[in-house]
């Protein structure tokens, strides 16, 4: 009797516990005119955020054991609009190949990771995510030593060159090395340190990645004027935060936050002057326009299932794209990095907010 | 299932008539409540079906969901040109190919760190296992050194430190360590071998290495890695079963006039072997799992290939059940044959 005793007690345990772990993805679909995701943050009273975490200029953590960074400051202005304090914020730090799991099954919010938008990211057939707009467009391009006479990618050919796997930078190489008729043989690594360890112990005559991220990378290096980026710009990189495609609604806040970045940008509005301006557009009725982005007035927050000052809460918090730039990766960083494509549309660059209206 | 001859008291107080209307009609229920043969069958038969309804329940759930956001198992990403590289592959391979002859790749790369790995862990953890009954003291301690400090440290960190801190480390060109048929240099370990022309040793041409067989440092690192860990296990296994052999044999052997390699090599190996090959079974599984960790140093594994292809096509399920399978085929086969082998070496009862 023993024996069968114990498998019946096993059998409907194990079962049990099988229906738990599905039950858990059963309640993932559909969706609402309401964000079930938005619900989820509110709910749970943080939001939370996938980032890199050891990539200087876009996230990494300070002397001071906080995070900083272009994409961190993404993430702070999201929490800041959705539950209305910056601090309400959790960070995942998540390597190339892990970060579409961890978006796609619900695990992190919203992923804000240096990530390229492609149309097999976006499709439904694909990965199934939701972009929001770029907020740094970028390029692949090639570090190697600056003595080891490596002046182009033709320089290359029969050496190893070091590249993180799961990433567009391992497919951009393959295909420019076919069309340049360049054997070479790549190297690929799970994470951004072990592919930077193998490059920096010589194992590899170059390492590739976004231009950013090299420029990033090269200042924690133990000589960082040993290298040098080729001139070669192997691919077109818009990166940008990312979330499923199965929330609409949480995917259009993600988008009009980042773009009320941008925009604040074009309207003067900074982290200093915020209250200031709200406080003037409440005053005069007749800056309609300013009323509206600062949610004075109308109900772009509520149709977007925000606060109506989402996006005083938002530049409050971390300020307009063009302060995160500069204190990140631009002249306020060891970064130095130029503006360039990454301008506002009125200076000759990409950035271009829809209106709010 | 025992079922006991006689019934216990409560039993007959359960099986007791009754007065009331409804145990007439209950009575043949009851009689079968009572018995005690039919009644774990029952029970057991409920609860199989409970679980069958639940896994089939789960499985539509599973499907509709699935079905819902549009990732419903489809194989036909794999006719799709792959797109990426590999660094090395037996196979002749170029980005232009499917993503299945890459699969397939990363599986023949796969199988060759663990057939070389078998290989050289079992001959290298035999030896150690049996210098640990060598007479001389200085080996027995170094033996033990060997096996506590390689079997207590993570296989990760191992293979990390293999590439990471000594073949990263070594020198390139002219200044390569230089051993006769052999070169062993940062950009991989060179290997005399049989070429063309004859014989040929490895050359240094316009300060890269050629040789007939080259093996890329991170082949190298996994497999020492590789090696050098299991072999500290294997090594326990060998000498827990010369230990399982009585000591009357060592004596009878030596009153022989035998010495100790021979006593080693014809009297207690052999008998070894029945207590050491099941042991053995789950050491080769283990190295066979420990090739997953490739992806840490760098080596194209079906692991790597995987993820990649993971990372291209989005088709999460699909990649990771050919993965489950590839590993737990590889696995099963390595099973087959050392129970096989298991039963060869058995005592045959005459």
């Amino acid at each position: 009797m023993k024996i069968t005793r114990r498998r019946l007690t096993t059998l409907p345990l194990a079962g049990a516990a099988a229906a738990l772990l599905l039950a858990g993805c059963a309640s993932e679909g559909g969706s609402g005119v309401q964000s079930e995701k938005l619900a989820m943050i509110s709910g749970r009273g943080k939001l939370i955020c996938g980032v890199d975490g050891k990539l200087p200029g876009f996230s990494f953590v300070g002397p001071d054991g906080t995070y900083r960074g272009l994409d961190v400051d993404v993430c702070r202005a999201l929490a800041a609009a959705v539950l209305g304090d910056a601090a309400k914020l959790e960070f995942r730090d998540l390597n190339s190949s892990e970060r579409f799991a961890a978006l796609s099954s619900g695990e992190i919010d919203v992923l804000s990771r240096n990530t390229t938008t492609t149309l097999s990211r976006d499709a439904s057939g694909g990965n199934g995510l939701s972009f929001a707009p770029t907020v740094f467009y970028d390029g692949q391009g090639v570090m190697a030593p600056v003595n080891s006479g490596v002046r182009s990618l033709k320089d290359l050919a029969g050496k190893p060159i070091c590249v993180e796997t799961g990433t567009t930078t391992e497919l951009n190489l393959a295909d420019r090395m076919r069309e340049l008729n360049v054997a070479y043989t790549p190297l690929k690594f799970q994470t951004g340190d072990q592919t930077y360890a193998a490059y920096l112990g010589g194992r590899c005559a170059a390492v590739t990645s976004d231009r950013s991220q090299l420029a990033g990378k090269r200042t924690n290096f133990p000589d960082p004027a040993a290298h040098a980026l080729l001139p070669d710009v192997l691919s077109k990189e818009p990166l940008a935060p990312a979330t499923v495609n199965a929330d609409p609604a949480w995917a259009d806040a993600v988008r009009w936050v980042t773009y009320a970045l941008m925009q604040a940008e074009e309207l003067g509005i900074t982290k200093a002057n915020v209250a200031e301006r709200v406080a003037a557009a409440r005053a005069n009725t007749n800056q309609a326009d300013l009323r509206r982005f600062l949610g004075v007035e109308g109900e772009f927050g509520k149709q977007l299932g925000l606060p109506a000052d989402f996006v005083v809460k938002a530049v409050a918090a971390v300020g307009n794209y063009g302060e995160i730039f500069e204190r990140n990766v631009g002249s306020g960083s060891p970064l130095k990095l130029e503006r360039g494509l990454n301008r506002q549309w009125s200076q000759g660059g990409l950035l271009y907010s829809p209106p709010f209206r | 299932m025992e079922v006991s001859p006689s019934p216990s008291d409560s039993d007959l107080a359960r099986t007791r008539p009754q007065p009331s209307w409804w145990s007439s009609m209950l009575s043949p229920l009851q009689s079968l409540s009572t018995n005690r043969r039919a009644l774990p069958w029952l029970v057991q038969g409920g609860v199989g079906l409970l679980l069958l309804l639940m896994i089939a329940f789960l499985l539509a759930n599973l499907v509709r969901n699935l079905s819902a956001t549009g990732l419903l198992l489809t194989w036909r990403w794999l006719g799709q040109p792959a797109g990426f590289d590999v660094s090395e592959s037996l196979l002749p391979f170029s980005p232009d190919l499917p993503y299945w002859r890459a699969l397939l790749v990363g599986l023949v790369n796969t199988l060759r760190a663990v057939i070389v790995g078998l290989i050289g862990s079992t001959l290298l953890g035999t030896l150690v296992g049996m210098a640990s009954f060598s007479s001389n003291a200085l080996l027995r301690r170094l033996v033990r050194l060997y096996v506590e400090i390689n079997r207590n440290i993570p296989l990760l960190l191992q293979l990390v430190f293999w590439y990471f801190v000594v073949f990263l480390a070594l020198p390139n060109g002219s200044a390569a360590l230089q051993l006769p048929g052999v070169v062993l240099a940062k950009s991989g370990l060179y290997l005399a071998g049989a070429a063309a022309h004859g014989w040929q040793l490895p050359t240094l041409v316009n300060g890269v290495w050629q040789a007939p067989l080259r093996l890329s440092v991170e082949f190298a690192a996994l497999l020492t890695g590789l090696i050098v860990h299991i072999s500290a296990f294997i090594a326990e296994v060998v000498r827990g079963g010369i230990a399982s052999v009585p000591r009357g044999q060592w004596e009878a052997a030596s009153s022989l006039g035998l010495h100790w390699w021979a006593t080693l090599r014809r009297i207690i190996l052999p008998q070894a072997l029945r207590v050491i090959v099941p042991g053995l079974n789950s050491q080769y599984i283990n190295l066979a799992k420990g090739t997953s960790l490739a992806v840490a140093v760098g080596y194209t594994d079906l692991y790597s290939v995987a993820e990649t292809t993971l990372n291209q096509t989005g088709r999460a399920i699909e990649v990771y059940l050919i993965l489950l399978s590839a590993y737990l085929i590889i696995d099963l086969g390595i099973s087959a044959v050392m129970n096989g082998l298991n039963r060869l070496v058995q005592l045959r009862e005459r």
